[in-house]
């Protein structure tokens, strides 16, 4: 089995998973109707992500199922970045980390695209119009938010300084990410960060947002070294095949 | 009432017994706007706080491919609780103040959202009893006389029998499974039976609606009447799953050709329709929580359209 591209899978369909089960928290405990629906539609997104991610990387591993994958492994061998598995605190936290985030998922799957793997390039085909509606939809919102009332504004200039070291580690390249880079495979992180700063900038701008001046947070989730939130979750995601195992649903 | 205006209301009435839809702006008795405000948003409000009991297995679900569907299907209900806001709004009262008659306890909502969630086999159950009693009362309204409703039923119904088949053939997984999967769906059967079944409303001699409403067509059929039919589509489907319904009474009736089936405890129903069920506080307090804290989300919205409006306002002067 090539192990590279397990792992690698595995750093990309576990951003999706986490992240989508994060904003699944939120269905039906939003704001109005219409962003519940919207952020429901992005979970939804984010799952079908998921699965496809699984299902190549249980193909390529040779063992083991969609399933098995994402509800069966220990959090060590969890490898999604510690920016999407911070708390849905308030509904500036949820944009902010959304935002934060599509902007840097947007270019990765346009350079996945041209991967050499093909998989990889079809499931980031069909990323890719996804992420681009869902950074249109944090971009009006991190506006919105950070235009609209002094009130909205402060707490997204709050969530902002909470989020915004965390996001360096989405372009802190692992020994992994090196090696598809080299073949081919993966992406370059330092191309994807120009984009990001470039699509970034522009809102942060737009939204009245000042940069923390703290240092890039302290982040080995790549490593699968998490925040104790990360257990939750786990506990929650894995409950029914952890208290049922082996059973069909 | 003056000549005119009795006339006015015998031409409307006429108009409905033609089978002839009534739009917004078309005269209608103030009755007849009053309760289809009423109704509408009651079953506007039983489609949100509806998302509840179900939201509350989704983080949990036991594989994607249940996660994706459940997630689904919530959202579904978010959509449906859209349309018949909408149709609502058309008679002249506004979403907000409908909100405000959720959170304040004013308005009711459908009380079998009221009842927890207990185990996943609850949204099997849920799809296939509560989806499928919901169907029963909406295929009736796709014909009823206001045409927002009539149309916003015509939509919402397709994606409840979609949601019923999900969630009977969640039971047939769990029926077909280990004997702790048949446990889990025989318990949760028989808790949500009863409640299912009160989801029909009182009998028919208890239920002072019903006239004005058979004769507005929001009703074709009486409470007993749809809970019989439930009854009589239900047993073979429990059956196939090998579950037992729980009432000792229930047998089938060969003269009738209807199923017999025990007493509802209307004292529970009541009990719940009151604010004393098991998950009445809970239910509203989540829905205020979720307004509460989504108002500065609101504000924000609001004033950002406002400053952009003036903005391009500034730029055309
Ligand atoms: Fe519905
Ligand atoms: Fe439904």
């Amino acid at each position: 089995m090539n192990n590279s591209l397990y792992i690698y899978l595995l750093l990309l369909g576990d951003n999706s998973l986490i992240l989508g089960h994060r904003l699944s928290e939120l269905c039906g405990h939003g704001p109005n109707l219409e962003t519940d629906i919207a952020l429901t539609n992005h979970s939804l997104d984010l799952y079908g992500q998921v699965r496809s991610y699984y299902q190549y990387a249980a193909e390529v591993k040779g063992e083991g199922t969609e399933d098995s994958i994402a509800f069966l492994r220990n959090e060590r061998q969890y490898y999604n970045v510690l920016l999407i598995e911070q708390p849905n605190s308030d509904f500036a936290h949820v944009i902010c980390r959304q935002f934060l985030w599509d902007a840097y998922h947007l270019p990765l799957m346009r350079s996945l695209m041209k991967s050499k793997d093909d998989q990889i390039s079809a499931i980031a085909t069909k990323s890719e119009k996804e992420a681009s509606y869902h950074l249109r939809f944090s971009s009006e919102w991190m506006r919105r938010l950070g235009d609209g009332t002094e009130e909205s504004h402060a707490k997204l200039q709050a969530a902002f300084d909470h989020l915004y070291p965390y996001s360096f580690e989405l372009f802190k390249e692992t020994e992994i990410e090196k090696e598809m880079k080299e073949n081919g495979i993966g992406a370059n992180l330092s191309l994807i960060q120009t984009e990001w700063k470039k699509t970034t900038e522009s809102v942060f701008e737009e939204a009245n947002l000042k940069l923390p001046d703290t240092p890039p947070a302290l982040t080995k989730g790549k490593q699968g070294i998490h925040t104790e939130a990360m257990g939750f979750i786990l506990a929650e995601l894995q409950y029914m095949q952890r208290a049922y195992p082996t059973m069909e649903w | 009432m003056t000549q005119k205006e009795i006339s006015l209301e015998e031409q409307f009435q006429a108009r409905i017994d033609r089978g002839e839809s009534i739009e917004p702006k078309d005269w209608m008795p103030e009755k007849y706007r009053k309760t289809h405000i009423r109704q509408i948003s009651q079953h506007a409000h039983s489609e949100v706080v509806g998302m509840l009991p179900e939201g509350n297995w989704i983080t949990r679900t036991p594989n994607l491919r249940r996660k994706v569907g459940l997630l689904a299907k919530v959202q579904d209900e978010a959509g449906h609780g859209l349309y018949l806001y909408s149709a609502a709004e058309t008679l002249g009262i506004s979403r907000d103040e409908m909100f405000e008659q959720l959170h304040t306890g004013k308005a009711k909502y459908s009380s079998i959202f009221n009842y927890p969630t207990l185990s996943w086999a609850d949204i099997g159950t849920i799809g296939w009893l509560v989806d499928g009693a919901a169907i029963i009362n909406q295929v009736m309204l796709t014909r009823t006389s206001f045409g927002p409703y009539a149309r916003a039923m015509v939509r919402i119904c397709k994606e409840e029998s979609f949601h019923q088949r999900q969630g009977y053939e969640i039971m047939i997984g769990l029926s077909h499974g280990t004997p702790e999967q048949k446990e889990m769906a025989q318990d949760a059967l028989n808790r949500f039976w009863w409640p299912s079944l009160m989801m029909f409303g009182p009998k028919d001699d208890e239920s002072p609606n019903t006239e004005m409403s058979v004769k507005w067509k929001i009703k074709r059929k009486t409470n007993d009447e749809l809970r019989q039919q439930f009854i009589d589509i239900t047993i073979p489907q429990a059956e196939y799953l090998g579950l037992t319904v729980p009432d000792p009474d229930l047998k089938w009736n060969e003269e009738r050709g209807h199923y017999d089936f025990g007493a509802i405890d209307w004292d529970e129903f009541w009990q719940v329709v009151k604010g004393n069920g098991p998950c009445n506080k809970e239910r509203l307090a989540a829905r205020n929580k979720a307004w509460d804290e989504g108002a500065w989300v609101r504000d924000a919205a609001l004033a950002h359209a406002e400053k952009k409006a003036s903005k391009n306002v500034s730029k055309v002067a």
